[in-house]
């Protein structure tokens, strides 16, 4: 085991400012792209939705 | 006997879609796993450096950023290869899904290459000609996203990033022997990202399994970007209306 | 071929010739920003001839992009384009005779004026020679791969700027080796490594380039 304390841990001899910088711009990234992609999806589902009511509606109309 | 698979069964959307969803959370998990796996050790069983302390400790995350963005890159490029030569549309698709994760990767690997570069070297960017060959292919990849933005044409937009995918392909080992020539010229010795030649077996086992991490993550990404791609494209077909996500 | 070759020569050469002003506009362009670096960084000569190679290839570089979106523009506009793809002449040929017109007309240009420009950077003779020479092999070479990025960005907007985001990076090579070669001879050492992929590229170039851009020319007819 390298670290004999939790703060020995988050110090990283030092160069805490650099390890825990590189881990927090990875941890951006992973964290918010799916979450981008899921907003996308849900973006098209709902207009897909919508869409398929419209469809509903104008079917409904015409039978009318 | 061996049945023939019908590859191009999967090559239609309506195919992939379900089992792209499937599949997707299997490589979330692997990804997940391995991610932690590998923090792990390069973090805990990793012994500290002997030159660099603990601040080598970056390479676990620079690496494999690194390598997932070429390797994401060339694997765009096969799919664009794959698309303008059977015309499939799920090909071209696919290069687009994967290419946000790309760019993303490349980006990663420049914030941690300076996050490590300004303890090691003192200046938070370095000549050098693997971070100059990176900052290239993030240039490549913010070429392929702006060039699929401005087409307004999915197919049109998916064929013209292939043509430009893969001249970039056939360029990247030019841009980067001539960065490596350039460098070697212009500065002494270049720095070495990867300690060489008797890296501590512990490093070179937490590099794998977080470049293994970084892959499944990329795939599953990709999966699921795919599925939105389709759903946005094939918005007019009735097997997109008839989703249980859709008709509920 | 070689008449339908000759004759798209003609015709662009013409044209350019009747709108004088664009080609010269992209020749002051190069002379104008090769002074500013001057104006940016001082006058000293010793500064100055270290930098000289390099500046005058990146005002070269961005001067060649000028005039790169209406390479095509103006065929697609009107039709013209789709018939030359038609043509039983074979595309490929056009495309390079295309392509040649657009070095002629703006990159010969840059060739010639490169050693007066070079003075002004305290160039010695035969590092003004040198840069001349990467420039003959380089700006068709630059030529060649932006007709690639103005075939790919045809008809869409900001196509401006979108070409020079996709072909600055692959100007990359060429401005390395071309530069390169004369910051070599000025510190004294041997060039002729740089020459020699600066043409070999060039001839990889002659070969592939009209493949990607006839390819990426019918996408856009599509």
């Amino acid at each position: 085991m390298n670290w004999h304390s939790p703060s020995e841990f988050f110090a990283m001899g030092g160069y805490a400012l650099y390890v825990w910088g590189s881990v927090i711009a990875c941890l951006v990234c992973v964290v918010v792209e799916p979450l981008l992609v899921r907003q996308r999806r849900r973006t098209v589902l709902s207009l897909l939705r919508r869409q398929r009511v419209a469809e509903q509606i104008e079917r409904e109309e015409q039978a009318a | 006997m061996m049945t023939k698979v019908n590859w191009f069964k999967y090559s239609s959307p309506a195919t992939f879609y379900p089992l792209a969803g499937q599949a997707m959370p299997i490589f979330a998990a692997l990804a997940a796993v391995l991610c932690v796996a590998g923090l792990w050790v390069g973090f805990f069983v990793a012994p500290t450096d002997a030159q660099q302390g603990e601040g080598y400790r970056i390479i676990f995350l620079h690496v494999p950023t690194s390598w997932m963005s070429m390797f994401i890159y060339l694997v765009m490029a096969f799919w664009s290869a794959m698309g303008l030569v059977f015309n499939t549309r799920l090909s071209g698709m696919m290069a687009a899904a994967l290419a946000p994760t790309g760019a993303m990767f490349a980006a990663l690997s420049l914030i941690t290459g300076s996050f490590w570069g300004k303890p090691m070297w003192g200046t938070w960017w370095v000549w050098d000609a693997r971070l100059t060959s990176e900052l290239i292919l993030f240039f490549l990849y913010l070429g392929y996203l702006g060039l699929h933005a401005a087409i307004d044409d999915p197919r049109r937009a998916d064929k013209a990033c292939a043509v430009l995918a893969l001249v970039g392909a056939v360029n990247i080992p030019i841009i980067y022997y001539s960065v490596q020539w350039w460098n070697t010229l212009h500065q002494g010795a270049s720095v070495s990202v990867t300690r060489s030649p008797s890296m501590a077996h512990t490093m070179l086992i937490g590099m794998l399994l977080m470049a293994l991490a970084a892959w499944m993550y990329s795939i599953a990404v990709a999966l699921s970007r795919v599925r939105a791609i389709i759903l946005e494209r094939e918005r007019r077909t009735d097997w997109v209306a008839e989703l249980k996500e859709v008709a509920a | 071929m070689t008449t339908s070759f000759m004759a798209v020569l003609r015709r662009d050469l013409l044209l350019a010739m009747r709108r004088k002003n664009e080609v010269l506009t992209a020749l002051f362009f190069f002379v104008i920003v090769a002074s500013l670096f001057p104006l940016a960084i001082g006058p000293e000569p010793r500064l100055l001839r270290k930098i000289g190679p390099g500046v005058l290839w990146v005002a070269a570089l961005l001067s060649t992009l000028l005039g790169l979106h209406r390479l095509f523009a103006d065929d697609y506009a009107d039709g013209t384009l789709e018939q030359m793809a038609l043509s039983p002449a074979g595309f490929a040929g056009i495309v390079t005779a295309k392509m040649l017109g657009h070095w002629l007309l703006a990159g010969l240009p840059l060739v010639l004026l490169a050693p007066l420009l070079g003075v002004q950077y305290d160039l010695d003779g035969g590092a003004l020679l040198l840069l001349t020479l990467t420039l003959l092999l380089g700006t068709p070479l630059l030529s060649m791969i932006g007709a690639i990025g103005a075939a790919l960005t045809l008809g869409l907007r900001g196509g401006g700027a979108l070409l020079a985001l996709l072909v600055l990076p692959l100007y990359i090579p060429a401005l390395v080796f071309g530069a390169g070669a004369v910051e070599a001879h000025v510190a004294g050492l041997t060039y002729s490594g740089h020459m020699a992929l600066l043409g070999a590229m060039l001839v990889v170039a002659a070969f592939f380039t009209p493949l990607a851009v006839t390819a990426a020319i019918r996408i856009a007819l599509e």
